[in-house]
């Protein structure tokens, strides 16, 4: 057993990355997550692991200094939320063209524009569909938990290097900042310029006789090249599909099916409860990774239930992917509060009556 | 058995802190917790409150809209939570301050006069301790020992001579909660 302790979501992020033997966070404040920021530089990881962490002038630079870290194998990351993750979309573009490892976090909050510090869900587009120009797809976890806060920092890492692509976690308000009980993984050791050198052949550290320079660009002018590099992408973002995670709850005799992430998901689990309660045989489906999305295992489900109620703190974002998943064999409705304000489990409970229940 | 809890107050009343040690406590004596608090600028000065959870099962929303207990510090939480209380479920308020009492005839009410308490005693900086007293004589799903465990971890070092003060606040909160109805 790892050590327990009862900590907060952004605490939970920000200890793992200590743990995880990331080399840099660079970040800049904004609620709901400045407590990530502020729990490492209490910690002073530099005294554990040599691991730097800095307070950039902006987003836009803390973006730009995954870039150079990332460029050069180093583990980075970063955290901000929802209007901070809007100002870094060049720079993460530019990383998903030039393959650059990365882990960012966006506790997402109300908008759009400012909007508000409260949590929301309404990122997913902005996070599932690129958000950044061109062709490209971030890796996305969602955490619904402190411990999978904790678990995802670790994970995240080891995607980020396994397909070199930036790996998003994307939380909320409520997941950063509840308190709940975590168990922290053992530390892995930061890696040494040696390791890095065998682990990321392709990476800038430092040209040697025996091999090509390395160039770490998005900008190739020949469209035949480029085309052929975007097509190289596109061949890793199949390939992520090998990674894809997703959790049923009390779906084994369901006859209704609620689909949702995250903080939605937790608040859904209790509705599920309380529908039983009163005989309504309903189940979870959530998905883990967002894209790659689990779309044959919630069509695999789908074929069991009489309606889906996707459920989530936005205008209705994942539930296009729930239709396009289930190719509208089943009537799937969806339901959510906007602008800042958590749905209840009861609320979630009387949608799942008036949109589904009672007309399916 | 889970609990579901919220205390709700002005800030700077330790409605945040009573929750962290109430929490903590109850991790350390192997429950599953949640704590989750209002945050953003209604707290200077403003209202304040936290979800707490404890339970033997594992703890689905840490969002609620139904409380088994509710602990009320002032007038505005008191008209915002009352009707948020199970039937059957427990009011813990402290008079001081209060114009509209608790009406609910369906639920259990009690009193804690927790901020005369304190300024008995001088020194403010204990009133949610007898506040967490009366809860846990109601309540008493936590064990004392756990709780000074909690006291221990929730509070800074340079505070932790504060410990046995806080501990005796506990126990006079448990003697001076009363019933209403």
């Amino acid at each position: 057993m790892g050590e327990i302790r009862l900590m907060m979501g952004n605490e939970a992020i920000a200890e793992a990355a200590v743990r995880a033997g990331c080399d840099g966070y660079f970040g800049y404040p904004i609620t709901p997550q400045s407590e990530v920021l502020e729990y490492l530089m209490a910690e002073n990881p530099y005294e554990r692991t040599g691991m730097v962490v800095l307070q950039a002038e902006s987003e836009v630079a803390s973006i730009n200094m995954l870039y150079g870290g990332g460029a050069a194998g180093k583990r980075v990351m970063t955290t901000s939320s929802s209007p901070g993750i809007s100002l870094m979309m060049e720079g993460i573009s530019y990383m998903a063209g030039a393959e650059i490892p990365c882990l960012i976090a966006n506790v997402v909050r109300g908008g759009p524009g400012l909007g508000t510090i409260q949590p929301s869900q309404s990122d997913y587009f902005q996070a599932t569909k690129g958000g950044g120009h061109g062709d490209y797809y971030l890796f996305v976890l969602a955490p619904s938990s402190v411990q999978e806060m904790s678990d995802f920092v670790k994970l995240g890492f080891e995607i980020a290097f396994k397909y070199r692509n930036p790996v998003m976690i994307l939380s909320d308000g409520v997941i950063g900042q509840v308190m709940e009980k975590v168990e922290l993984f053992d530390p892995i050791p930061r890696r040494t310029e040696e390791e890095i050198i065998k682990e990321c052949p392709w990476a800038t550290t430092g040209k040697t006789p025996d091999r090509e320079r390395n160039i770490i660009t998005s900008l190739d002018l020949d469209p035949i090249r480029q085309e052929k590099h975007v097509m190289h992408l596109k061949e890793k973002y199949d390939k992520m599909k090998e990674d894809v995670m997703w959790e049923n709850i009390k779906t084994d005799d369901a006859e209704y099916l609620i689909v949702a992430y995250g903080s939605s998901a937790r608040i859904s689990q209790k509705t599920i409860d309380l529908a039983r309660a009163e005989g309504i045989k309903v189940g979870l489906f959530r998905p883990i990774t967002l894209y790659p999305f689990p779309d044959k295992e919630l069509e695999r489900l789908s074929k069991q239930v009489k309606g889906i109620l996707s459920v989530e703190m936005s205008l209705g974002q994942l539930v296009e992917d729930v239709r396009l998943a289930v190719h509208d064999r089943v009537p799937v409705e969806h339901y959510g509060r906007v602008g800042g304000s958590i749905h209840t489990p009861f609320q979630v409970l009387n949608a799942l009556k008036e949109k589904i229940v009672n007309k399916y | 058995m889970t609990e579901e809890i919220i205390i709700a107050g002005f800030g700077g009343q330790g409605v945040l802190s009573m929750g962290k040690i109430l929490a903590t406590a109850g991790m350390k004596q192997g429950l599953n917790v949640s704590w989750f608090p209002s945050y953003g600028p209604e707290m200077r000065g403003g209202t304040s409150n936290v979800t707490v959870i404890l339970s033997d099962e594992r703890i689905s929303s840490p969002v609620l809209n139904e409380f088994d207990t509710a602990i009320i510090l002032n007038q505005p939480s008191l008209d915002k939570f009352e009707s948020s209380v199970k039937p059957g479920g427990i009011l813990i308020y402290d008079p001081h301050g209060i114009t509209r009492h608790p009406e609910r005839t369906d639920i259990e009410i009690y009193q804690i006069e927790a901020s005369n308490k304190a300024v008995e005693s001088g020194n403010m900086k204990i009133f949610n301790m007898f506040v967490l007293g009366g809860y846990l004589k109601l309540k008493p799903i936590v064990s004392f020992d756990y709780i000074e465990e909690g006291l221990k971890e929730s509070l800074p070092e340079r505070h932790h001579h504060l410990i046995p003060a806080n501990l005796n606040a506990i126990k006079i909160g448990q003697e001076i909660i009363k019933k209403v109805r």
